[in-house]
C-alpha cells in the first residue's frame, strides 16, 4: 500500500481538496476560513483552487450552523469550521434544537449531510475559554455524529467519511495534532465512523484514549514496556456511533482499564465507557474501571497550574503501578510535556 | 388567473383554515388531542395570500404556528389532522404535533418551536437555491417576538451580504405570548430598521389576502430583480389565546372591543363579500364551503380512526441510513 508522511493539518487539508474536487457540492464557510492563515493553514489554498466555494462569514456561530443546515437539507454538502470548539456553544441551538433532529423531525424525510469542523486544544495559556472539548456535549444529542481523529492518517479518512455521510458530523481535531507527521495511507484512505483503532497491542492493561490522550497513553506505554508491562492503546476515535466491541475485546484479554478522555470525567465520555464496561463485561474486570480527565475546575492560563490541569503520560503510569499493585517507577530522566514545550503562540 | 379566480382560490385556502381550526375546537378539551396548540385563526389572509404568490420551487419555513402554513400549502387535511392526533399517518407520522408540522415533498421544508430558529436555515436553503440555479425563493414566516431575538438579526446580515433569494415574512399579531412590543423593542419601527439592510422592505396592515398576494408576488419579483432578500411585514389579530383553542380576553392584556375591530376585517369576510362583487353566487360559495366542510370532516373521522405509530417506529430516521 502507498503512503507519505504528512502532517495531521495537511492531512485535513488534502481531505478537503480532495472531497471538493470530488463532488462539487461541497463548501466551506466559517469565520475566517477564507484568509491568509486558513484556521490553522487546513484551508489554505482552497479558496484559489475553488473560488466561491470557500468563503469567510460574518460572526455568528449559531446561525452559520443553521445556515448549514438549510444547505445541507437543500442539496449541498456544507463545511463549518469554528477556529475553537468553544465558539460552537453559542450554536447550541441549532445543533441541539434543530440540526440533530431535522431527519427524525421530517418523517426520515430530510437528510442532513452537515460537517462541522471544531478545534480543540491545550497548553500555552489559552485558558478557559479556548481549551474546551465538549465531545459528552455533542454526542449526548441523538442525531449527532462525533469523531475526534488523533493521527494524520485518521484526520484525512475520517474526515472525508464525515463528508460523505448523509448525517451532521462533529469533527473535533485538536490543535496541538496539528504538527504532527505521520504516515497517511492513499489507498483505504477512508476511515469509517464508529471504530476505535487499537494503537498500540498489549496484554497487561487497557487503556482507552481519547484525541491527544492517546500521545500521552502512548508515551506511558513506552515507560511502562521498561520494565515489563504491556500496554494496549485503544482510540476511541469516533465518539458517536461508539465501538464498543473493540472496546470490551480489549479489556476481556487485559482484565484492567483506564479510560483517558480528553475532557471532564464528571457526567462525561469516561463515565459512558465505564458504564458500558460494566455492563457488558463486568466479569472480565480485575479491578474498577479508572477514569483520568481534565482537573474539576475551569482551564487555568498559568503554565503550572496548566500542567496540573490535564492529565499526562505520568499521571497513567501512576495509575497503572496503583492498579496492577507495583512500585512507583523511577521517572526522572523521563521527559513530559514534549509537545506544548515545542510550541510557540501567539494564538 | 383572472381576479375572480385568485379570489376564489384564496377564499378556499382561507376557508380551508378555518374549518379545519374550529374541527380542532370541537374536540381539543376530550383531550384526545395531545400536542400544544398554537392557533392559525385570524391570520388566513397572510398565509393563504402568500402561499398562492410561491410555486412550486419555492421553499417554505415556519414556526410552531403553522397550521395555516401547511393547510395553505398543502390543502390537505387527513395527514394534518393525522398528526394532531399522534397518528402514524400524520405529516411526520405523529412524531412531530401541531408545532413540528414538516413537509419537503411539497417544500414545507420546516417548522420550529424555538422562536427565530428556523430564520438563519431558511437563510442556507436560499444559499442552495441560488448555487444550484433554482429560480426559487426561500421564504420563512416568523412572529414579531422572532425579531427580539439574535438569530433574526444574524440571518438578515447574512442574506442581505450573499443575496440571497429569502423571503422574510413577519406576521406581526400584536404581542409574543401576552407582551407588546412596547416592553420589548428599543426602536419604532420594524420595517425602518430593515430597510437599513440591502434589503427590500414592503407592509400592510390589509387583512384582504389578493392584497398580501399581490405584496408576496412583488415582493418576489424584487428578489430576483433586484439580487436583495425581502422583507415583508403584515399584520393581523390573533383571534384565540397564545397556545390553547379559547378565548382569553378575560385576562386583561388585550381587550374584547380590538377584537371586535378586527372581526369587521375578517379575512374570510373580506375574501366573500369581494366574491359577490365579481359575480360569485351566494350558492357557488356555499357550495365550495359544503364540499371543504365535507372534506374536512371525513379526513377528520378518518385520521381519528387511523392507527398509532408501532414501537419500532420509536427509533426510526434518528440517523439517515442507506
Ligand atoms: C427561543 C424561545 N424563547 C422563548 C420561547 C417561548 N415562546 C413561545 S412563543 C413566544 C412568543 C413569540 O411571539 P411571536 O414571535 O410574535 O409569535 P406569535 O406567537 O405571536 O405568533 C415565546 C416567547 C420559545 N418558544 N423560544
Amino acid at each position: 500500500m502507498k503512503s507519505r508522511r504528512i502532517s495531521y493539518r495537511d492531512a485535513i487539508r488534502e481531505g478537503l481538496q480532495e472531497e471538493m474536487k470530488r463532488d462539487k457540492n461541497v463548501f466551506i464557510y466559517g469565520i475566517d476560513v477564507a484568509d491568509f492563515k486558513g484556521i490553522f493553514g487546513s484551508t489554505i489554498g482552497l479558496k484559489e483552487e475553488f473560488g466561491d466555494r470557500v468563503f469567510s462569514t460574518p460572526l455568528c456561530e449559531d446561525s452559520l450552523v443553521g445556515f448549514g443546515l438549510g444547505a445541507a437539507v437543500s442539496g449541498l454538502k456544507p463545511i463549518n469550521v469554528h477556529i475553537r470548539v468553544d465558539f460552537l456553544l453559542l450554536a447550541m441551538n441549532q445543533l441541539a434544537n434543530m440540526v440533530s433532529s431535522f431527519h427524525y423531525g421530517s418523517g426520515g424525510k430530510l437528510k442532513v449531510p452537515l460537517v462541522i469542523r471544531a478545534i480543540i486544544g491545550k497548553g500555552w495559556g489559552q485558558a478557559y475559554q479556548h481549551s474546551k472539548s465538549l465531545q459528552s456535549y455533542f454526542a449526548h444529542l441523538p442525531g449527532l455524529k462525533v469523531v475526534m481523529p488523533t493521527t494524520p492518517h485518521d484526520a484525512k479518512g475520517l474526515l472525508i467519511s464525515a463528508i460523505r455521510d448523509e448525517n451532521p458530523v462533529i469533527v473535533l481535531e485538536h490543535r496541538m495534532l496539528y504538527d504532527v507527521v505521520d504516515k497517511v495511507d492513499d489507498e483505504n484512505k477512508l476511515v469509517p465512523l464508529g471504530k476505535a483503532n487499537v494503537l498500540r497491542r498489549g496484554g497487561d492493561i487497557t487503556i482507552v484514549a481519547t484525541s491527544y490522550m492517546n500521545v500521552e497513553a502512548i508515551h506511558a506505554a513506552n515507560i511502562l514496556k521498561k520494565r515489563g508491562i504491556s500496554a494496549e492503546v485503544v482510540d476511541a476515535r469516533s465518539i458517536y456511533p461508539f465501538d464498543s466491541e473493540t472496546i470490551l475485546k480489549s479489556v476481556e484479554k487485559t482484565g484492567h482499564v483506564i479510560v483517558a478522555d480528553y475532557d471532564w470525567t464528571f457526567c462525561g465520555f469516561s463515565a459512558e465507557v465505564a458504564a458500558i464496561i460494566s455492563e457488558k463485561s463486568f466479569s472480565s474486570l480485575k479491578s474498577p474501571v479508572k477514569r483520568l480527565g481534565f482537573a474539576f475546575a475551569p482551564a487555568p492560563c498559568t503554565r503550572p497550574l496548566e500542567n496540573l490541569f490535564y492529565p499526562n503520560a505520568e499521571v497513567i503510569v501512576r495509575s497503572v503501578e496503583e492498579k496492577l499493585g507495583l512500585k512507583s517507577t523511577n521517572l526522572k530522566g523521563e521527559e513530559f510535556f514534549t509537545y506544548e514545550n515545542k510550541f510557540r503562540g501567539p494564538f | 388567473m383572472t381576479r375572480k379566480n385568485l379570489n376564489l382560490k384564496l377564499f378556499e385556502k382561507a376557508y380551508l383554515i378555518r374549518r379545519a381550526e374550529e374541527k380542532i375546537i370541537e374536540v381539543y378539551d376530550s383531550n384526545e388531542m395531545k400536542t400544544p396548540m398554537h392557533m392559525s385563526m385570524g391570520e388566513e389572509a397572510i398565509v393563504s395570500g402568500v402561499a398562492s404568490a410561491l410555486s412550486g420551487l419555492d421553499l417554505l419555513f415556519g414556526t410552531y404556528r403553522s397550521h395555516g402554513l401547511y393547510l395553505a400549502r398543502s390543502g390537505d387535511t387527513f395527514r394534518f389532522f393525522s398528526e394532531m392526533f399522534g397518528r402514524e399517518s400524520g405529516v411526520v407520522r405523529g412524531k412531530g404535533g401541531s408545532m413540528h408540522l414538516s413537509d419537503p415533498d411539497r417544500g414545507l421544508v420546516a417548522t420550529s418551536a424555538v422562536v427565530a430558529s428556523t430564520i438563519p436555515v431558511a437563510v442556507g436553503s436560499a444559499y442552495a437555491l441560488k448555487k444550484k440555479g433554482t429560480r426559487g425563493v426561500s421564504a420563512v414566516f416568523f412572529g414579531d417576538g422572532a425579531i427580539d431575538e439574535g438569530s433574526f438579526w444574524e440571518s438578515l446580515n447574512m442574506a442581505s451580504l450573499f443575496k440571497l433569494p429569502v423571503l422574510f415574512v413577519c406576521e406581526d399579531n400584536g404581542f409574543a405570548v401576552h407582551t407588546p412590543p412596547a416592553l420589548r423593542h428599543g426602536y419604532k419601527s420594524i420595517s425602518a430598521i430593515v430597510s437599513r439592510f440591502n434589503c427590500s422592505v414592503f407592509s400592510s396592515t390589509s387583512t384582504d389576502a389578493e392584497v398580501v398576494f399581490n405584496l408576496a408576488s412583488r415582493a418576489k419579483n424584487a428578489i430576483f430583480a433586484k439580487q436583495t432578500p425581502a422583507f415583508i411585514y403584515l399584520k393581523y389579530y390573533r383571534y384565540l389565546e397564545h397556545v390553547g383553542t379559547h378565548e382569553d380576553f378575560s385576562a386583561g392584556y388585550r381587550s374584547q372591543e380590538e377584537y371586535q375591530k378586527w372581526l369587521k376585517v375578517d379575512p374570510l369576510k373580506i375574501l366573500a363579500s369581494k366574491l359577490k362583487k365579481l359575480g360569485v353566487g351566494k350558492g357557488e360559495l356555499d357550495k365550495i364551503c359544503k364540499d371543504i366542510d365535507l372534506a374536512v370532516e371525513r379526513s377528520f373521522k378518518k385520521a381519528r380512526n387511523s392507527a398509532f405509530p408501532n414501537p419500532a417506529e420509536l427509533y426510526k430516521n434518528v440517523f439517515h441510513e442507506k
